[in-house]
C-alpha cells in the first residue's frame, strides 16, 4: 500500500519504525513502514489481511483515504554496521520492516562489508517481495537466502529454518552486526545460532511486537518488562532483552 | 526419473565435511564399495520403504526430504546441500528408509555402503564412537529442526 | 489575624464547614468527595454537608468491606473506598474524536475538554501520592491533553487519616498517613468531644484564596498537638506492611518463583484490583460509529493488563495464562514502574485487596516470595 499525504509533508521515518494506520470506522493498527527512506514522498506499507482492520485496509482502492499517525517507535540503529558485516535474518512478515533498511544499506553499500539477507517463510506463497527478492538474488553485493518451512515439489529453493543457514553465512563473526524480525521465538534462536558463531549480543538488534493502541507509551498494553514497545521500541538490543525472552509470557 | 550410481567413484570421501579429521585410513575402509551418484532435478535418491543401504555423502547440488501423508501431496520438510550428510536408516534395523529423497537440482553424492559401514563401525568400536559422535549432532539438529517446525513459529 | 500564608494553620469550627463548601460552589468548583451509595463510600458530586459519610465508617479486610455506623458524626471518619480520584482527571471513558466522513475521505475534530474546575475534597495522603503517580503517568514524558487540562484545574482539599483501615499499607510505601505535600489545604478533623473542629493547613496561595469568607480561628498548640498525636496513631495501627527495601529486583529476578502458580491458582483475572488502583493507567480504545456510518467517535476506555485480549496479537497472545497476567500487573506495579516512572505504582492504599473477590493481597505474596529468598538483594532503595 502507497499513501500520498492528503494535507501537509510525509514526515521523515528511520528504517524499524511504525505508523498508526486507522480505517474509517474500524480503528487503527500498527504496521511498520516499509518503503525507502530516500523517497520521503510516499508511505508504504505491507499489510497482510489478519483482523477486522487489517483486512479493511488490504481492501483499499485507488483515491481512498487511510489516516496515519507516525512515524513511531525506534528505528534499526544503523552507526553499529560502519565497516562491519552486515546480517539481515526476517521471518515471515518480518521482512517488510527490515526493508528500508536493506535500501539504507544498498544506498551506501560501500559503508560495511559482506551483507547477507536470510529470509524464512512459512510457505512458498507467504513470501513476500517476491519479484524484488529475484533482483536482490542477482546481485553480486548482497546473498540473499530464502528457505521455507515447508513446501512441495513445485518449489525449487531452500526448505529448512532460517537458523539453519547461520552457521554457513558469509560473515566474520566478531565484526558483525545483525538485525532480526519476525516470530519472537524465532528471532530468539536466530539470535542464539548468532551468539554460537560469536557475535556479542549487543550486535544483534531485534524488533519486538506487542499489542499496541496508543504508540505513544501511555495505553500500557505493549509494555515488554518496563519498557513501552512503542516507544522504547520495538527495536532493542539483545543484549537488553535476552533474559526476558528466556521467559514465558513477558 | 532416477539418477545412477556408479562404481570408480572420482570423490573423495576423506575430501567430504562429514570426515573431517578422522584418521584417513578407517575413511579408506568404510569407502569400500563407495560408488558414486549423478542426479539431475526430479531425480529419486531413493523411496520411503526401500532398503536403506547406502550413506550419502552430498557434495553438489541440493537434495529435498519429502514425507507424504496418504491423500496429502507430498510434503518437502528439509533441504540439504554440500557439505551435508543423507540418511541413517541404515545404522538400526529394519534398515528401511523412513523418507524420500529427491534432487531438486543437479546434484552429486557419494554413496557409502551400509554393510561395510555397519561392519566396520562393529569391528572398531573406537573409530564407530567417533563416527556416531560425528553422526549425532546431525540428526540432533534435525530433530531440533523438526520440533521448530511443529511449532510452526510463523503462525497462520 | 494576620494574612494567610502557605504554611499557615486555622481553626475551622465544624457548624461553619458548610461555609467551607459555600466558598468553594462560589469560587466556581465543582466539588467532589466522598459520598455513601449503593452501601459504600464513594467518590461524588457533594452539593451540601448532608452528601458526606457523617457516621459512617468503614471496615476492610481482604475481600471483605462493610460500612458501619459510627458512634459519633465524624465527617470524614473513614478509609478509602472502591473509587479513586482518578476516574475525574482520567474518566472511565472518553471520547477523544470525532471522525466525520467526508466523499472518500474523512475529517478529525479532536474533542477540547471544557468541564469546571473541580475541588477534590476528602484526599487521603495516599491518594495524594496517587496523583504524583499519575501525574508522571499522563503529564511527564507523555501528556495526555485531557488529563492535563483537568489536573491544571483541580483543587486538591486533604483530609488527614485519623484511623487506618484493615489493609492500609501506606507507612509502608511512605505515601501517608500524614499528607505533608501536593496540596491546596489539608484537613485534620478532630471530632472530640467535646470540640469538634477542622484544623486547616495551606498548601498554596490558591488554597489560602478559598478560604477568604470562611470563618477561621487560630489554631493554639494544644489543637495542632491533638491533630500530631491522631496521626501518629493511625500511623501506628496499618492493617498490613510491605517491606520495600530490594524489592525492585526481589520480583524481577524471582519470575518463576512457584509462589506464582499458587497466586494464579486463586487468581479469577476479573480485573477488580486494576479498576479500584489509583494508579492503574492502561487503557484501550474503541470506535463507536454512528448508524448511519458517516460519523464514528473514538473513545478510550479504562482497559486491563488482567484482560486476555490485552496482549491479543493477530495470530497470538503474549500472556494467555492468568499466572503471567497477575505477575505482570505485581512486577509492574512494585518493580518496573520504578523504572518507567521512577516511583512505585503501588500507594499502599490496599484497595486492591479489599476488592479482590477472592481476597489476594499482594503483601502477602511479597512477603511470601521474600521468606524463600535466603540473601536479601543488594541493599540500596527500592531497587
Amino acid at each position: 500500500m502507497v499513501l500520498r499525504p492528503t494535507f501537509g509533508h510525509v514526515p521523515p521515518f528511520s528504517p524499524g519504525q511504525f505508523n498508526m494506520l486507522y480505517r474509517f470506522g474500524l480503528g487503527e493498527v500498527a504496521i511498520s513502514i516499509c518503503g525507502d527512506p530516500s523517497r520521503p514522498d510516499e508511505i508504504v506499507h505491507t499489510v497482510r489481511s489478519a483482523g477486522k482492520i487489517t483486512s479493511a485496509l488490504v481492501r483499499v482502492a485507488p483515491g481512498e483515504t487511510v489516516g496515519v499517525r507516525g512515524p513511531y517507535g525506534t528505528g534499526w540503529p544503523l552507526h553499529p554496521m560502519e565497516g562491519k558485516d552486515v546480517v539481515l535474518v526476517a521471518g515471515g512478515l518480518g521482512l517488510p520492516p527490515l526493508r528500508p533498511l536493506l535500501y539504507e544499506l544498498l544506498a551506501h553499500r560501500d559503508r560495511f562489508g559482506r551483507l547477507e539477507v536470510i529470509y524464512g517463510a512459512r510457505s512458498p506463497k507467504d513470501l513476500v517481495y517476491y519479484d524484488e527478492i529475484q533482483r536482490w538474488r542477482v546481485r553480486s553485493d548482497l546473498r540473499f537466502q530464502v528457505t521455507v518451512d515447508t513446501a512441495g515439489r513445485d518449489w525449487y529453493g531452500d526448505v529448512g529454518l532460517v537458523t539453519a543457514r547461520i552457521p554457513d553465512a558469509r560473515f566474520e563473526p566478531e565484526r558483525t552486526v545483525a538485525y532480526l524480525c519476525g516470530p519472537e521465538i524465532m528471532m530468539k534462536l536466530t539470535a542464539q545460532a548468532l551468539e554460537e558463531r560469536g557475535v556479542a549480543d549487543d550486535a544483534i538488534y531485534l524488533s519486538i511486537e506487542r499489542n499496541m493502541k496508543c504508540a505513544v507509551g501511555l495505553c500500557g498494553h505493549c509494555q515488554y518488562g518496563p519498557e513501552f514497545v512503542c516507544r522504547d521500541g520495538p527495536v532493542f538490543s539483545y543484549r537488553d532483552v535476552k533474559p526476558r525472552m528466556a521467559l514465558r509470557e513477558v | 526419473m532416477s539418477g545412477h550410481l556408479r562404481g570408480d567413484p572420482r570423490l573423495k570421501a576423506a575430501d567430504h565435511a562429514f570426515f573431517r579429521g578422522f584418521d584417513a585410513a578407517f575413511v579408506e575402509r568404510l569407502s569400500t564399495g563407495a560408488l558414486e551418484g549423478s542426479y539431475e532435478a526430479g531425480d529419486l535418491l531413493f523411496r520411503e520403504g526401500e532398503p536403506a543401504n547406502r550413506f550419502f555423502l552430498v557434495f553438489h547440488g541440493k537434495i529435498a526430504i519429502e514425507l507424504a501423508a496418504p491423500d496429502r501431496p507430498r510434503r518437502t520438510i528439509e533441504t540439504i546441500g554440500p557439505g551435508d550428510v543423507l540418511g541413517w536408516s541404515w545404522l538400526s534395523p529394519p534398515y528401511r528408509w523412513r523418507f524420500d529423497a529427491r534432487a531438486v537440482k543437479s546434484t552429486r553424492t557419494l554413496a557409502l555402503d551400509a554393510k561395510t559401514l555397519r561392519d566396520d563401525l562393529d569391528a572398531s568400536p573406537k573409530d564407530g564412537y567417533q563416527f556416531l559422535q560425528r553422526l549425532l549432532p546431525v540428526i540432533a539438529e534435525r530433530l531440533e529442526m523438526a520440533r521448530i517446525q511443529i511449532l510452526d513459529i510463523h503462525g497462520v | 489575624m494576620d494574612e494567610l500564608s502557605v504554611g499557615s494553620k486555622r481553626i475551622l469550627e465544624r457548624e461553619d464547614f458548610p461555609r467551607l463548601l459555600a466558598a468553594l460552589t462560589a469560587a466556581g468548583y465543582r466539588v467532589v468527595g466522598p459520598t455513601v451509595r449503593d452501601g459504600a463510600i464513594v467518590y461524588g458530586d457533594i452539593r451540601t454537608e448532608e452528601d458526606l459519610p457523617i457516621g459512617w465508617t468503614d471496615r476492610q479486610e481482604a475481600g471483605t468491606y462493610r460500612l458501619e455506623r459510627r458512634n459519633d458524626t465524624a465527617l470524614f471518619g473513614f478509609n478509602v473506598g472502591p473509587h479513586s480520584w482518578k476516574k475525574y482527571l482520567f474518566p472511565p471513558r472518553e471520547r477523544l474524536w470525532t471522525a466525520t466522513r467526508v466523499g472518500s475521505s474523512f475529517d478529525v475534530a479532536v474533542e477540547e475538554d471544557t468541564g469546571p474546575p473541580m475541588a477534590f475534597l476528602g484526599l487521603r495522603a495516599c491518594e495524594l501520592a496517587g496523583l504524583d503517580v499519575t501525574d508522571r503517568v499522563f503529564d511527564g514524558r507523555v501528556r495526555d491533553p485531557g488529563y492535563h487540562a483537568r489536573r491544571a484545574r483541580t483543587l486538591l482539599i486533604a483530609v488527614q487519616c485519623g484511623q487506618a483501615g484493615g489493609t492500609c499499607f501506606c507507612v509502608s510505601m511512605g505515601t501517608g498517613p500524614g499528607v505533608t505535600r501536593g496540596y491546596d489545604l489539608a484537613l485534620t478533623e478532630i471530632v472530640g468531644p467535646p470540640h469538634h473542629y477542622f484544623l486547616v493547613g495551606v498548601g498554596s496561595p490558591t488554597g489560602a484564596s478559598v478560604l477568604r469568607g470562611v470563618p477561621l480561628s487560630p489554631a493554639t498548640e494544644r489543637e495542632t498537638g491533638a491533630a500530631e498525636t491522631l496521626l501518629a496513631k493511625t500511623a501506628a495501627s496499618m492493617g498490613r506492611s510491605l517491606n520495600t527495601e530490594g524489592i525492585h529486583d526481589l520480583l524481577l529476578t524471582n519470575m518463576e518463583h512457584p509462589r506464582w502458580e499458587i497466586v494464579a491458582r486463586r487468581c479469577l483475572s476479573c480485573t477488580n484490583c486494576t479498576m479500584v488502583c489509583p494508579t492503574c493507567f492502561c487503557h484501550t480504545t474503541e470506535e463507536v460509529p454512528e448508524l448511519s456510518g458517516d460519523r464514528v467517535e473514538r473513545w478510550r476506555r479504562w482497559d486491563s493488563c488482567f484482560n486476555l485480549e490485552f496482549t491479543q496479537l493477530h495470530t497470538s497472545n503474549v500472556r494467555k495464562s492468568p499466572l503471567s497476567r497477575y505477575r505482570q500487573w505485581l512486577t509492574h506495579k512494585l518493580a518496573s514502574w520504578y523504572d518507567q516512572f521512577d516511583t512505585s505504582g503501588c500507594i499502599g492504599c490496599g484497595r486492591c485487596i479489599t476488592w479482590c473477590p477472592v481476597g489476594i493481597d499482594l503483601t502477602e505474596e511479597v512477603a511470601a516470595i521474600r521468606s524463600t529468598v535466603a540473601a536479601s538483594p543488594a541493599v540500596g532503595g527500592h531497587r
